[in-house]
């Protein structure tokens, strides 16, 4: 689909926009800036390209995150049975303890280790001497107190510079306790953002959890969901969806999430990928070890939701030969929609003409344009913190991804097929034709070409340039993080997380869609900053007198 | 207080002569405390007559915050004060950050008092990071010696200590007070160190011969001045204490690149084969 030229995006401005915010760099920082930022021209000769997944400018006030950040925070971080177990200082955990609201409900007799911060607190003289003996301790501790049946390691970054070695710890544990303990070796310091944590979790999950389980699935329509964390409930809604479908979740990775599940991931008949950039690596592994064909979904938006919904009963009917599951994915989606639709063209006519930014990770500042444009707003500028160059261009580019040396530190496995546990899901003519009709399976195009002409992306946006670029483009809405929402909500533009939700969610499915419509309107017509006038616009802060005065 | 660090290839004998070394001041009178940086902790093994001196680092991990300052200083040949930092065993943990934790601990249980005349830091081999140049940093030591031998690989490390010690010198105010030539007896070694030294911009401060009688000083775990005051020997030393002592020169390096390196080898130290 390529979108027309929106009346909605002055196009003269976009482009001086960019323009003006560069203008303020120096000719270095300019020259590696530029590259970074464009505006969507699909009328281009050739597809247009950005610059991504490289180091951050010293100097640049970025919103990016760490390595740690991306394998313990993200990825690994909802898993409700694993207990977490960080390895260094203090700090590291701490303030990763309960700051990303992926929600988690435990099943009955399940263990929930979320609520909990798990850390082997080293103190300079661990670090002096090494910190294995603490972390051994730190585990006997977690077995006799807790008797978890997964413990994951996540080391963080004095515990690369010292050389302990996890794996050979996390390999004893194994042993003595027969529970899986697996280490990350995720040192902050790793990669240029949290992107390399996201991988790093995703080899050891590939390595030493899925495939080992041998709990086969009940119905023909069994799944993965894969790059779901359930913030705010989403993965609920979700799950409540295709529940009422019929499928049958083999496992999510990760939020609400249970490694007891994920250790049968592999039996799985199909994957669904929500975030691209955290988990393309595992779909892919899980493709290349076991055959799991992996669909691209977004559950982010009615309109995409259906989507998604249709092409996973087109992958089934195909498989199957069965169409049932068509009839029945259509009954739900009507039925889903006679019980919102009044709210959602409420919503529509209070957002209708709205513009907004939209500054998020990897994967949610693409799913959300989808669901702004059901509510008929649109997007005039979105980037993301850590994405890679497919994740805005398509995967058609990987094969151009320049190898840099921060990318080659991070292991990047390449797998062979599992014997008797490789099934061929679909024949190569079943997936030909099955391609013709449904464009993400297996494969992702990007957020780009799905953007208006005219709307500007920017990549690793800092915080110089989102004050610029708002002050020039004047959105209705900045859909951000908790790192710059606070600057420009208080300067009178309203600002929405769309990592955690405020408070609020879920957004995703049907009925997430209300929610998402009624909280951006709620602000939007509620500009509380913009009409507070700050004390120093009317008096003078500051008092003197001028030479001999 | 004069700080003064000793560094030098693993094996060299940078202990060996700092303990010779201290020795000789001690004897004159001098007020000296010896602050072995190495984790194997064997810095002050002459002084204090083989006595095993608890390490800084045992003592703070094993008594927490309650170090007292007598707990790990020993008086040792001379009235000198000997401290050993210590550290992790081979291959766990971090030796430097070890001696930076040390050296702090130190200062805040008052071990710099203002009677002392000399502070003489003992540093293991090579300066490989941060922490093994902890003793040249701001406010530590202002003279640094480096202990060699005539052959290519004790010139190397020393070359690559100036390296440190040049960028430290540029930031800070510590300089190379000069080359100290242990000798092992290889063919024009005078000659070589003596070359050496100057294309450093410094000077060989002292050539002490070898002597066997060293080793029998050690194995009876005495200094050479300790063991046999009388032999020529004790006397090489206190000739190297009294260089020290009344030294003047103080430079920031010069170190010089590989190919050069092997140059002045050539030139002095093979000329005669």
């Amino acid at each position: 689909m390529i979108p027309s030229t929106s009346s909605l995006i002055p196009q003269k401005k976009a482009k001086s926009a960019s323009q003006t915010v560069l203008d303020k760099y120096s000719a270095k920082v300019y020259k590696k800036r530029k590259t970074h930022m464009l505006m969507v021209d699909h009328t281009a000769p050739a597809p247009q390209e950005i610059e991504a997944n490289v180091r951050t400018i010293p100097g640049l006030l970025t919103h990016r995150g760490c390595c740690y950040a991306g394998c313990k925070g993200v990825v690994l971080g909802p898993l409700k049975d694993a207990l977490l177990l960080v390895h260094g200082p203090i700090g590291c955990s701490f303030y990763t303890w309960g700051t990303r609201r992926h929600k988690a409900r435990p099943r009955k007799d399940e263990k929930n280790f979320v609520p909990y911060c798990f850390s082997t607190d080293m103190q300079e003289g661990d670090i002096v001497f090494g910190g294995e003996k603490k972390l051994r301790t730190a585990i006997d501790e977690a077995m006799a107190i807790f008797k978890p049946e997964t413990i994951f390691i996540c080391s963080t970054c004095p515990v690369g510079l010292i050389g302990d070695d996890i794996a050979a710890i996390a390999a004893e544990a194994e042993e003595k306790y027969g529970i899986i303990c697996t280490s990350f070796s995720c040192e902050g310091y790793k990669g240029v953002s949290q992107s390399a944590g996201h991988h790093i979790a995703n080899n050891q999950l590939i390595k030493s959890v899925i495939g080992t389980g041998d709990s086969v699935p009940i119905t023909k329509l069994s799944i993965n969901i894969l790059g779901e964390y359930n913030i705010g409930g989403d993965g609920w809604e979700i799950g409540r969806v295709l529940g009422r479908i019929g499928y049958e979740t083999v496992c999510v990775l990760t939020g609400d999430g249970a490694v007891a599940d994920i250790r049968n991931a592999h039996l799985a008949e199909l994957n669904i990928v929500q975030c691209h950039r955290s988990i393309n690596y595992i779909a892919e592994m899980m493709q290349a070890q076991y055959g799991i064909p992996w669909l691209k979904v977004n559950f982010i938006g009615v309109s995409a939701t259906i989507k998604s919904l249709r092409d996973m009963a087109a992958y089934f009917v195909e498989k199957t030969g069965d169409d049932s599951i068509l009839q029945r994915t259509e009954e739900v989606i009507a039925d889903e929609l006679v019980e919102i639709q009044e709210e959602l063209d409420y919503y529509k006519q209070r957002l209708s003409g709205k513009t907004a930014f939209l500054y998020v990770g990897g994967s949610r500042s693409h799913h959300y344009q989808k669901i702004m444009r059901d509510f008929g707003m649109s997007a005039v500028l979105a980037g993301y913190e850590f994405a890679h160059r497919d994740d805005y261009e398509g995967r058609e580019v990987i094969a151009d991804i320049k190898v840099d040396a921060d990318s080659k530190n991070i292991e990047n496995l390449t797998l062979e097929p599992v014997e008797g546990k490789y099934h061929l899901h679909l024949s190569e003519a079943a997936v030909a034709k099955l391609k013709t009709t449904v464009d993400d399976f297996g494969y992702y195009g990007g957020m780009m070409k799905e953007m208006e002409n005219g709307s500007v992306v920017v990549d690793d946006l800092n915080h110089f340039e989102t004050e610029e670029f708002i002050k020039m483009l004047e959105p209705d809405v900045f859909f951000s993080g908790i790192k710059d929402k606070f600057v420009v909500q208080k300067g009178g533009v309203l600002s929405r997380q769309l990592h955690s939700y405020d408070y609020s969610g879920p957004y995703a499915g049907f009925k997430g869609a209300v929610n998402f419509g009624r909280d951006v309107s709620m602000g939007i017509y509620t500009p509380a900053w913009k009409l507070v006038v700050p004390p120093w616009k009317r008096q003078p802060f500051l008092s003197g007198t001028i030479g001999d005065a | 207080m004069r700080q003064i660090a000793i560094y030098g290839k693993g094996g060299i004998g940078k202990s060996t002569t700092t303990q010779n070394l201290t020795a000789g001041l001690g004897e004159i009178g001098k007020r000296i405390m010896v602050i072995g940086c190495d984790p194997k902790a064997d810095s002050t093994r002459l002084l204090l007559s083989g006595l095993a001196q608890r390490t800084v680092l045992d003592t703070l991990r094993e008594e927490g915050d309650e170090v007292e300052l007598d707990s790990i200083m020993k008086d040792g040949f001379a009235g000198i004060k000997c401290v050993e930092s210590g550290g992790p065993e081979p291959g766990v943990g971090c030796a430097g950050r070890g001696i930076i934790t040390s050296i702090n601990m130190l200062e805040q249980l008052g071990a710099y008092t203002d009677d002392l005349d000399f502070v003489f830091y003992d540093v293991l081999g090579d300066v490989v990071c941060g922490g093994f140049a902890m003793p040249i940093r701001e406010g530590k030591a202002q003279e640094i010696y480096v202990v060699a031998s005539g052959e290519l690989m004790a010139l190397y490390a020393a070359n690559n200590i100036c390296k440190g010690v040049q960028k430290y010198a540029n930031s800070g105010g510590v300089r190379i007070g000069g080359v100290i030539c242990n000798s092992r007896k290889v063919d024009g070694e005078l000659e070589l160190l003596t070359a050496f030294a100057k294309e450093l911009g410094s000077q060989l401060i002292y050539f002490v011969p070898r002597d066997n009688i060293v080793q029998h000083a050690e194995i009876n775990k005495k200094t050479v001045i300790d063991f046999d005051p009388e032999s020529d020997q004790a006397n090489e030393y206190r000739g190297l204490a009294d260089a020290v002592q009344n030294n003047d020169m103080f430079v920031i390096p010069k170190p010089m690149v590989q190919d050069r390196l092997e140059e002045l080898m050539m030139e002095h130290g093979f000329l005669g084969l």
